[in-house]
Formats: C-alpha cells, structure tokens, sequence
C-alpha cells in the first residue's frame, strides 16, 4: 500500500494559502484555537467542559463583553447564555417574526428546558467572527412568561446551578438547533411572543440558532476538541483546546482519525458492546459521563446516577456508523469510590453510569485522551462532506 | 395532541402509535382490560410529556430536577412507575412504564 504525505502536505499548504492571487506563497494561518477547561463551575459537578465567548453588538469591535464557564456542547447546536449575565449596554437587537413580533425561544435538553429570547450578537472566539449571530437569552425577565407547552417537556433550567454552567455554546454536527422541521412546523421550540401572549410558530432556517462555527468565513466546517488523558484516578482540572476548523489548518487535520457517519438527520450511530447492539449511540461533549446499560454493573448504591463496579472493568465497544467503524477501549471504575477519593477532583476519565437498553451516551471520558473531529452537515472536509465525527 | 394514529396488534397488548407533525412518534402500550400500562416517545422534538405521562409527569420532573447538570439521562426507578428519558437535540427518546401493570409475558425490552 503506497501513502502520499509529501503529496498530501503540499496539497494543505495550497489550500492555506487563500493569498487572493499575490505572489506570495507565505501560508496564511489565523489563531483558531481557543483554551478549553474542565474543572470547578457554577455549579461544581464534575466533567463539565467550559469554554469563554465573547459576544458584542452587531457590527462593534469593542462594545463586547466576555462570558466565561459556557459549556461545549456536541449535542446541540447554538450559543445560549444567561440572560442576567450580558450586560444590558450591549443591547442586543431582539429577533422578530414577518410580523415584526419578538421570537423566543423553548431551548430542549433531556434534564430541562431554556427559555429566553432570540437575540442576535457577533460572536467571537479565538480570532474568528461569527456575525450577526442568533442566541438566546435565557431567563429574560422582557418574557417571564413561559408556555404552557414549554412547561411540559420538563423541568426549568433557569438557574446557572441548574444548568451547570453560564451559558451553552452548542457546536453539534449541524448547522441550525432545530432544523428542517421547525422551519415547516411548530413543535414547540421557537415561539412568537407578542404583548397579547406567545404562540409556537415555524421559523426559517436562518432565524433559528445557529452554530456560530457555521457562520465563521474560514474554519467552519466544524470543530476539533482536543482533551489530554486523565489519571485513573482523575485529576483536579484539566486543560485542552478547542479547535475551528477541519483539515484546514496544520492544528486541525484528520491524521489517521475514522469517521463515523450515523443517520444523517441526527447522527446517531450504533455501538457494539459484549454481544449487545445498542442502535441509539451519540457522542456528547455535554452528557458528563459515558452512560449505557449493562446487566452486569451494578449502579451505585448511594448515586444511582453512576455505576459502582467491585474493581474497575475495562471495556472494548465498536461504535458503527452508516460508514465508519472504530474500536474504543474504555474503563468504568466505581464512581463513589472516584469521588470519596478526591473530592476535589473534577475530570474523570472512567466515570459510568446507566442508561435505557439501547441508548449508549459516550459522553465527556471518551473525549479525554483524544482529539474528536465534529464535521458539520453539508459542509465538505477532507473526509467528505459532513455530518460526521471522527477521532 | 395533533398527528396521525395507527394501532399495531401484540401478542397481549396492542400499541397506539402517535405521529405528531415534528417527527416525534408516541407509543401507548395498551392491556386486553384497555388501561394503558406503557408509553414510549422517540424524535427529534421532546413531545408533550404531561399529556404523555398524565398524573406521573410531576413525579419525572422532580427527578429530574434533582439530578447533577451535565446529564443527558433521567430515570425514575421506583416499584410502581419507572420513567426513562434520554438523548439530545434532534435525536430525544424515552419510555414509561407502570411495572405492577404490565400484562403477564411483556417486558421492558419490548417497549421501545
């Protein structure tokens, strides 16, 4: 088998060199990396990945402000912040319907839901601008209000203790939260709220929450989170990057990472573990431990969030994609054993814990130790066209 | 709830399945006597669950509320009721079932 690097570097320096037709050959090569942690937080729990984003208004350099501790998320896509935290000299232009009616939003996760406004600010990290960006605001007291059916899918996450975290900058493999179906329907996510009350309503793509990667000029076809290993012990903190871009600069090539391409409207792969097929697999930057069902773990007594394994079990699964297969070694140690060891501690590389039988959740520990490629939908990579991840 | 309905016979049971227009399927797993004992929801959407889990759904969303942030799983494990959710945007999923009313020969592996 013959491989091609020297081809294959020259080929990357071309691509670098967006020199617009100058005779220099200089690579062109733009800070698009930016300081990930995992460690104490707004609500002290464990294995949660923070970034800093910092959110001006439209058009301004310098009418900006700095939010740290918002958490990375690969499971959903657009940057939600606290509204009490943004200053209020930002004056972020509120999002409207045709109707000139204000859209809010009922943002969806498992454990809660966000409510607040769509507001649009220009987002940076790094050195790359995302303009004209719609976020939202959670918690805006402009819209106290929450419908009923948004009540309904869950708990409120209205606090920072509650949602862990300042802010959620979502950069899953796509580019709107939502997506097609809210744009031809109106399942209860985006709402137009008028003085007289809100009603659901069907928003366009472009209106919806964008992954702000998607909107940079360059790097935007998706991220790279590179996260050393961790102690099986693990460890007080932890320190990585967050990278913009896929095989677009020397920091962010696929190397010898395998894509995995799951079903392309949301993902989701299969993982094979001792025999079992588990048909409904994602990876989660967001979900703080990796968490799949096992008859013969036990969960822990005390926190039945977690298993408690006599020893530690070291573990081979498959994850499967459509296309795309990789193996992955990982370990499940006893988690309140974790804990009363170091309590101090917040990265934890071997942290399990159950799950319903066919969901396999290879949350924050299968990011450690790796670099994990999030490839947009729609967006061409040197392994294809996105969506995929690969590591 | 607004959405397209079909019933498929089981062996003891039969299920009514809810297709509302976002793409989110609903499950009810219904006993010979007509109680439902089961519910399953899956789709990119998180369907209305008071509707969904009626007089349980205040017991899921303390559970909900107590966990640690960073989960993307809740369960509620308890003799009479078991709820599970799971997932993310675009890809949510779940069921709940009533284990004290669950027809003899049906287990949890066949509510999905």
């Amino acid at each position: 088998m013959n491989n091609f690097p020297l081809i294959a570097s020259l080929t990357l320096s071309l691509l670098l060199c967006a020199c617009g037709g100058g005779g220099e050959s200089e690579p062109v090569s733009i800070p698009n990396a930016q300081a990930l942690s995992v460690g104490p937080g707004p609500s002290n729990n464990v294995n949660l990945l923070f970034t800093s984003v910092q959110i001006c208004t439209p058009g301004s350099a310098s009418n900006c402000q700095t939010i740290d501790h918002v958490l990375v998320d690969t499971g959903s896509s657009g940057l939600r912040i606290f509204s009490s935290l943004v200053n209020s000299s930002l004056s972020l232009p509120q999002e409207k319907d045709a109707l000139g009616q204000p859209l809010v939003e009922c943002g969806q996760f498992v454990n809660g839901f966000v409510w607040g406004p769509v507001k649009i600010a220009d987002v940076r990290m790094a050195q790359e601008l995302a303009r004209s960006t719609p976020i939202q605001l959670i918690g805006d007291p402009a819209f106290a209000s929450v419908p009923v059916s948004c009540f309904n899918t869950g708990p409120a996450m209205d606090t920072t203790g509650a949602l862990g975290a300042n802010g959620v900058l979502g950069v899953s493999m796509f580019a709107q939260d939502c997506g097609a179906i809210c744009q031809s329907s109106s399942p209860g996510v985006y709402f137009a709220c008028p003085a007289s009350g809100c009603k659901a309503t069907p928003v366009s793509l472009v209106q919806q929450l964008q992954n702000p990667v998607s909107l940079f000029s360059r790097n935007n076809n998706g991220v790279v989170i590179d996260l050393p290993s961790v102690a099986p012990a693990g460890e007080p903190s932890v320190s990585g990057s967050l990278i913009f871009g896929i095989g677009t600069q020397g920091n962010n090539a696929l190397g010898s990472a395998r894509a995995i391409r799951g079903n392309p409207s949301n993902g989701v792969f299969t993982t094979l573990l001792n025999g079992v097929t588990y048909g409904n697999s994602f990876i989660d930057s967001g979900s703080n431990a990796v968490y799949f069902s096992s008859a013969s773990i036990p969960v822990c007594p005390g926190n039945r969030d977690f298993f408690c394994p006599a020893a530690t079990q070291t573990l081979s699964a498959t994850l499967q994609g459509f296309s795309g297969s990789a193996s992955v070694n990982f370990r499940v140690a006893n988690a309140e054993t974790l804990f009363a060891n170091n309590p101090n501690f917040f990265a934890f590389s071997d942290l399990a814990g159950t799950n319903q039988t066919d969901t396999f959740d290879w949350g924050l520990p299968f990011f450690f130790g790796r670099k994990v490629f999030i490839a947009i939908a729609g967006q061409d990579t040197p392994a294809g066209v996105g969506p995929y991840v690969a590591f | 709830m607004g959405g397209t309905m079909r019933v498929l016979p089981g062996a003891s049971y039969i299920v009514h399945e809810i297709k509302a227009p976002s793409g989110t399927t609903i499950r009810e797993y219904v006993s010979p006597a007509g109680s439902i004992f089961a519910v399953a929801w899956d789709g990119p959407v998180l369907p209305d669950l008071r509707q969904t889990l009626g007089d349980y759904f205040g017991r899921y969303t303390a559970a909900a509320a107590t966990g640690q942030a960073g989960r993307r799983q809740i369960e509620v494990r308890e003799p009479d009721l078991v709820v599970q959710a799971r997932g993310h945007m675009r890809a949510f999923s779940g069921r709940a079932y009533l284990p004290q009313a669950m027809p003899e020969g049906v287990t949890p592996d066949d509510l999905r």
